[in-house]
């Protein structure tokens, strides 16, 4: 893989520099080695069309998600309150985050604190440089190739975001097969309210499992995410299964990333 | 006046007084929940209400249900106009009072009357194939423990109750018809009866005056059972029918990922960070409380919710954990938040005011096994045809839990120490976030 180009806010800022949009990575976007391949993808895109793109590196901090759906409100502020100022400090107008969750507390929990962004998913920013002729993605190794996407649910369900992936799939010339539980009927991949971090209630399957066994039933070639954490599970679920040689588990973004030189 | 019409008066009294009262409870009981503000907006809000609840916009996400739904739906609404005629007969000793709705070029009246026979026929079979999909075909939903005792018992009785009252109608009609071809006096020529026109043979060779026994039995029969069933709903599941326009106007209508922001937990962030700031003094009415332990810790809007839910379970049917066996149904904890509403409110009726009784909503009702299940994936809310939110009233749970009580699960105390100390969930350390950059 080439090498990206990756400047810091206070790179940006010690030259006297503003950069159009900040790339808010995430934890998981950070440290797990899964998802730091799809922080790669987003950054390939990025550096592919050339945008004046930050990151904040060591000085971004948990967006407080998983706090605050777990139940610990004074944890969640205290995070979103630091995560402010930093991004108040740098006068940050607009943000692409790595993640969902990410995504709807910024968007839609900060501006209460005193943090006002424009902030989209990446996989926003994915389909508007297609749909500006910026990026190309048609024609590559997904062309034909039979692609199911489970639906984050802090992307659909929470902020209505059900076409922005899909559109993407599509300009891949690739095969989209609908679950039948998808859009506003996506079926949950397990980890969400903070269910990432703890052992699931005692029943009878695992949520990731009962997900996984649907998204096979279609028989794809690819299930496309664009979570972090769904990515985790739904990978975890065709392990269960033992199908991790024959279906991939990629991210929206690490799938038009690929078709780039 | 006749003694009749006096028995009618009464009756009216009585049942629209009984109706009041228990109405007012409603409200007090809904009025113990917290402030919020849901005033604004209000454009979009009759949009919705337009929408959701007249137009039944999100029933349709399953369609089968839904044409029955509107069966039962318009046929209860505009059969009124036919009570409506009841009333006015009853206080009056009129007989079928709108007939001079039947005009010359147009008997308007016996478009009317036939009209609604046929919504009483669909509200019929509606709620026919409603009592058989509960009790024969066993939708899951419908069938779940939960529902054991007295709601499964609530929902079959206002089936039968329905089935009955429009029974009662056809037959009055069908002896109304009857009484009609005999050119019996009082009985004018009015109305058409597309439905009952098929019973009118069975009572053909009846005596005039047991004709007229039957028409009046069904008539008192009909107009007392809608006085009982008006006062019934009030205490029943069913008094969604009623809530569910109010209920959707007051809807969320911000987007379903965004939760509250606690202002009580943010002036002691505030205060933290920045100890300059002086938070607004503490309203001395109010104990502070972070997050929800009983009913009294919710907003009137949760409790609204409560009274509306209808426990159809279309929340339940898409909750990821309830489908993987976990304890938590989102129907349960909006019933549960009911049943203690309820509680609460006959512990006010008895005490004149609310007398400690050492139960919560929490612990006593709902559990934090319950809780810890749900992955706040929004697919109740989503579900919801009256746009209820049991996800807010699992969060506020969770809150109490978390802020107040210290119980979360271990290992969620570690990802909060994880946090806490360096900015991630996992324990990396944040001198690591820029690692990607380098890594292949």
């Amino acid at each position: 893989m080439s090498e990206l180009k990756v400047k810091t806010m206070a790179e940006y800022a010690a030259s006297g520099e503003q950069p159009e949009i900040l790339f808010w990575v995430g934890c998981a976007g950070s440290f797990d080695d899964r998802a730091k391949k799809i922080t790669r993808a987003i950054v390939k895109i990025l550096n592919h069309v050339g945008m004046k793109f930050a990151v904040l590196g060591t000085e971004e901090s948990c967006s407080g998600d998983p706090a605050k759906r777990a139940g610990n409100e004074f944890l969640f502020q205290m995070q979103a309150m630091n995560n402010i100022t930093t991004l108040n400090n740098y006068n940050v107008k607009k943000i692409v985050t790595g993640c969902p969750h990410c995504y709807n507390t910024l968007k839609n929990e900060y501006p209460g604190l005193g943090g006002n962004y424009e902030v989209i998913h990446h996989t926003q920013l994915v389909q508007q440089l297609i749909d500006a002729g910026k990026l190309k993605v048609k024609g590559g190794s997904f062309a034909g190739k039979k692609i199911t996407y489970h639906d984050a649910c802090y992307l659909g369900r929470a902020n209505d975001v059900y076409e922005a992936p899909r559109s993407v799939i599509q300009n891949l010339d690739a095969n989209l097969a609908e679950m039948k539980r998808s859009r506003e009927k996506g079926f949950c991949c397990g980890a969400g309210g903070a269910q990432m971090f703890k052992e699931p209630e005692k029943g009878t399957k695992d949520v990731n499992i009962e997900r996984t066994e649907e998204a096979l039933s279609h028989k794809p070639d690819v299930i496309a995410t664009a979570c972090p954490f769904c990515m985790t599970m739904i990978t975890d679920g065709v392990k269960h299964f033992n199908k991790e040689s024959e279906v991939k588990v990629m991210d929206i973004a690490e799938l038009a990333a690929n078709t780039l030189q | 006046m006749g003694i009749s019409n006096i028995i009618f008066l009464l009756l009216l009294s009585a049942g629209t007084g009984l109706f009041v009262v228990n109405a007012k409870k409603i409200r007090r009981n809904i009025l113990l929940g917290k402030d919020l503000d849901r005033s604004d907006k209000l454009s979009e809000r009759w949009k919705i209400m337009t929408l959701v609840a007249l137009g039944q916009k999100k029933m349709f996400a399953r369609p089968i249900p839904a044409l029955l739904h509107i069966f039962v739906y318009v046929g209860f609404v505009l059969i009124n106009i036919e009570v409506l005629e009841m009333f006015i007969d009853g206080i009056f000793g009129t007989h079928r009072f709108l007939s001079i709705l039947n005009f010359e070029s147009f008997h308007f009246y016996n478009f009317l009357i036939g009209f609604f026979e046929v919504l009483a026929f669909l509200v019929t079979f509606g709620c026919a194939v409603f009592f058989i999909r509960r009790n024969i075909i066993h939708v899951k939903r419908l069938s779940m423990k939960e529902l054991n005792g007295w709601p499964r018992t609530d929902a079959n009785l206002i089936l039968c109750s329905e089935i009955i009252l429009m029974s009662a109608l056809f037959l009055m009609n069908a002896a109304d018809q009857t009484l009609q071809q005999m050119h019996s006096e009082h009985y004018c020529a009015a109305g058409s009866f597309p439905i009952s026109q098929f019973i009118a043979p069975i009572l053909s060779g009846m005596q005039e005056h047991s004709l007229m026994m039957i028409e009046r039995v069904c008539w008192w029969f009909h107009i007392i059972g809608i006085f009982g069933f008006l006062n019934y709903i009030i205490i029943s599941k069913h008094f969604h029918i009623v809530l569910a326009f109010p209920n959707i106007f007051y809807s969320n209508l911000n987007p379903k990922g965004q939760f509250t922001n606690l202002q009580s937990v943010t002036n002691e962030v505030k205060a933290m960070l920045d100890p300059s700031f002086t938070p607004p003094p503490a309203n001395p009415d109010q104990p502070m409380r972070f997050g929800a332990k009983d009913i009294f810790d919710l907003s009137w809007k949760q409790l609204l919710d409560a009274y509306t839910c209808t426990e159809c379970g279309r929340c339940t049917s898409s909750c990821p954990a309830n489908q993987t066996g976990k304890l938590l149904s989102p129907r349960k904890i909006m019933m549960s938040t009911r049943d203690r509403l309820e509680e609460v409110g006959r512990n006010i009726d008895k005490n004149k005011k609310f007398v400690d009784d050492g139960k919560s909503l929490f612990g006593n009702y709902i559990s934090s096994e319950e809780l810890w299940a749900c992955t706040s994936c929004n697919a109740c809310v989503q579900e919801c045809p009256v746009n209820i939110d049991p996800l807010s009233i699992i969060i506020d749970l969770r809150r109490f839990l978390v802020m107040e009580q210290s119980a979360a699960p271990q290992a969620l105390n570690m990802t909060f120490t994880n946090i806490e100390n360096n900015g991630a969930p996992w324990q990396y350390s944040p001198t690591d976030r820029l690692n990607w950059v380098n890594e292949n």
